[in-house]
C-alpha cells in the first residue's frame, strides 16, 4: 500500500496538492498549524487508494509531503 | 537523512522526500508561491549531479534574496541584478566551481538587464535560473518588464498598456540570440507535467556549464498568488491560460544538440 505523509508544520494550506491528486483523496482538514494555515490531509479511510504517484509532492511548494510506495512483491518465477 | 532510502519496513520505500541539499526549514514564501518548487528542483539537481560540495550560488534581490537560507551550499548575495556580473567574477576566479545565479524577473529583466545580456553574450560558464512571475513580488506587486498586457499591478492599476509601457519582454527568446548562450529554454511550474519538464531543462542548463560548453539559461514561469490577488489554485490556472500562450515553453537554443560551439551566433551570422 502506498501512502503519503504531510508535514503539518510545513504545509501552508495552498491546496495545490488537492488539485493534482489523480484519485482525489487529499482534502483540507479542520486543523490549523502554528502559522495559522489549515493543513491538508488524507483521511485514513482513503489512504488505501493512494497510488504513490508523487504528483502532490511534486507540486507542493513547501516540500511538506513525503511519498512511500509499496514494493511490488517478487513472486518466484 | 532525508534521501530516499530503503529503510523502514521492507514492504515500502520512500520515493519522494526533501532533497539533502535543501535545508529543513519553513520558507518565508507565501502559500502557493512557486519559489519553493524552484528551490527544490535546484537542490535535487545539485544532489543528483553531485555538485553540492563545489557549488557557489549567487542569489539576487527580490523574494529569492534568502536563497542561501534554503540551499545548503556556499553562496554570495548580489542584489539589484548584478548576480551575473558577480557570478562571472566567481567563476573566473574559481573555474573548478559550479556557479549558478537564481534571479527573479524584476531583478534579471529590469535592473539587471545589462548584466545578464553581456554575461550571456560573453558565454560565461555559469548557469542562470530565471523565475518569471510577471511582478515585483517582494516590494508589493509593482509592474515588471514581464507584466502581461492588461495585467493590473500597483503601478499600472488600470492594466498594462502597450502604448504607455511597452510589451512584456520575452527573455528566453532574447538570451537565445546571443553568441555565448549554450542552452536556453523556458519551462513552467504550474502543473506536475510542466514541473517535471522544467527540471529536465534545468538539468541541461546546469550540464552545459559542467561540460564547459557555455552559458546556460532557464526561465521558469511561476505564480505569485499574493500580488496577483488570487488563490494559489487560480494563480496556477492563470499561468496555464494567460502566461504560457504569451511565453511559449520549449528549448530556444541547445548547442549540444546542434553540434555548434558556444561562440557561434544563432541564425548563422
Amino acid at each position: 500500500m502506498s501512502r503519503i505523509t504531510v508535514s503539518e508544520e510545513r504545509c501552508k494550506g495552498c491546496l495545490l496538492c488537492t488539485q493534482v491528486c489523480p484519485v482525489e483523496i487529499i482534502r483540507q482538514s479542520e486543523r490549523i498549524n502554528q502559522h495559522g494555515y489549515k493543513v491538508t490531509e488524507v483521511p485514513a479511510e482513503s489512504m488505501g487508494k493512494c497510488t504513490g504517484c508523487a504528483s502532490c509532492a511534486t507540486i507542493c511548494p513547501d516540500v511538506a509531503i513525503e511519498v512511500w510506495r509499496s514494493k511490488k512483491p517478487k513472486k518466484a518465477a | 537523512m532525508s534521501m530516499p532510502t530503503k529503510d523502514a519496513s521492507a514492504s515500502e520505500e520512500l520515493v519522494f522526500a526533501r532533497p539533502a541539499s535543501m535545508v529543513d526549514r519553513a520558507t518565508h514564501y507565501c502559500p502557493g508561491c512557486h519559489h519553493g518548487i524552484a528551490h527544490r528542483l535546484v537542490a535535487e539537481l545539485l544532489d543528483e549531479l553531485e555538485l553540492v560540495e563545489k557549488t557557489i550560488a549567487v542569489a539576487s534581490i527580490g523574494c529569492s534574496v534568502f536563497l542561501y537560507n534554503y540551499i545548503d551550499a556556499d553562496s554570495v548575495e548580489s542584489p539589484h541584478g548584478r548576480a551575473p556580473a558577480v557570478a562571472t567574477g566567481v567563476k573566473r576566479a574559481r573555474p573548478d566551481k559550479f556557479v549558478f545565479t537564481y534571479q527573479g524577473d524584476g531583478d534579471l529583466a529590469s535592473i539587471g538587464m545589462a548584466e545578464i545580456m553581456h554575461a550571456a553574450n560573453r558565454g560565461e560558464r555559469i548557469s542562470v535560473v530565471f523565475v518569471n512571475n510577471t511582478v515585483y513580488g517582494m516590494t508589493g506587486g509593482q509592474m515588471a518588464p514581464t507584466t502581461l498586457l492588461g495585467q493590473k499591478t500597483t503601478t499600472c492599476p488600470v492594466g498594462r498598456c502597450k502604448d504607455r509601457e511597452g510589451s512584456p519582454i520575452r527573455m528566453a527568446e532574447l538570451i537565445a540570440q546571443l553568441g555565448g548562450t549554450a542552452f536556453c529554454a523556458r519551462g513552467s511550474l504550474d502543473s506536475v507535467k510542466d514541473i517535471r519538464q522544467a527540471k529536465k531543462y534545468m538539468r541541461q542548463a546546469f550540464e552545459v556549464q559542467t561540460k564547459g560548453l557555455g552559458f546556460g539559461f532557464v526561465e521558469l514561469l511561476s505564480g505569485c498568488p499574493t500580488n496577483w490577488r488570487m488563490t494559489p489554485v487560480a494563480a496556477n490556472k492563470r499561468i496555464t491560460d494567460e502566461m504560457i500562450p504569451y511565453f511559449p515553453l520549449g528549448v530556444y537554443r541547445d548547442v549540444a544538440a546542434d553540434g555548434t560551439c558556444g561562440s557561434t551566433v544563432a541564425g548563422g551570422e
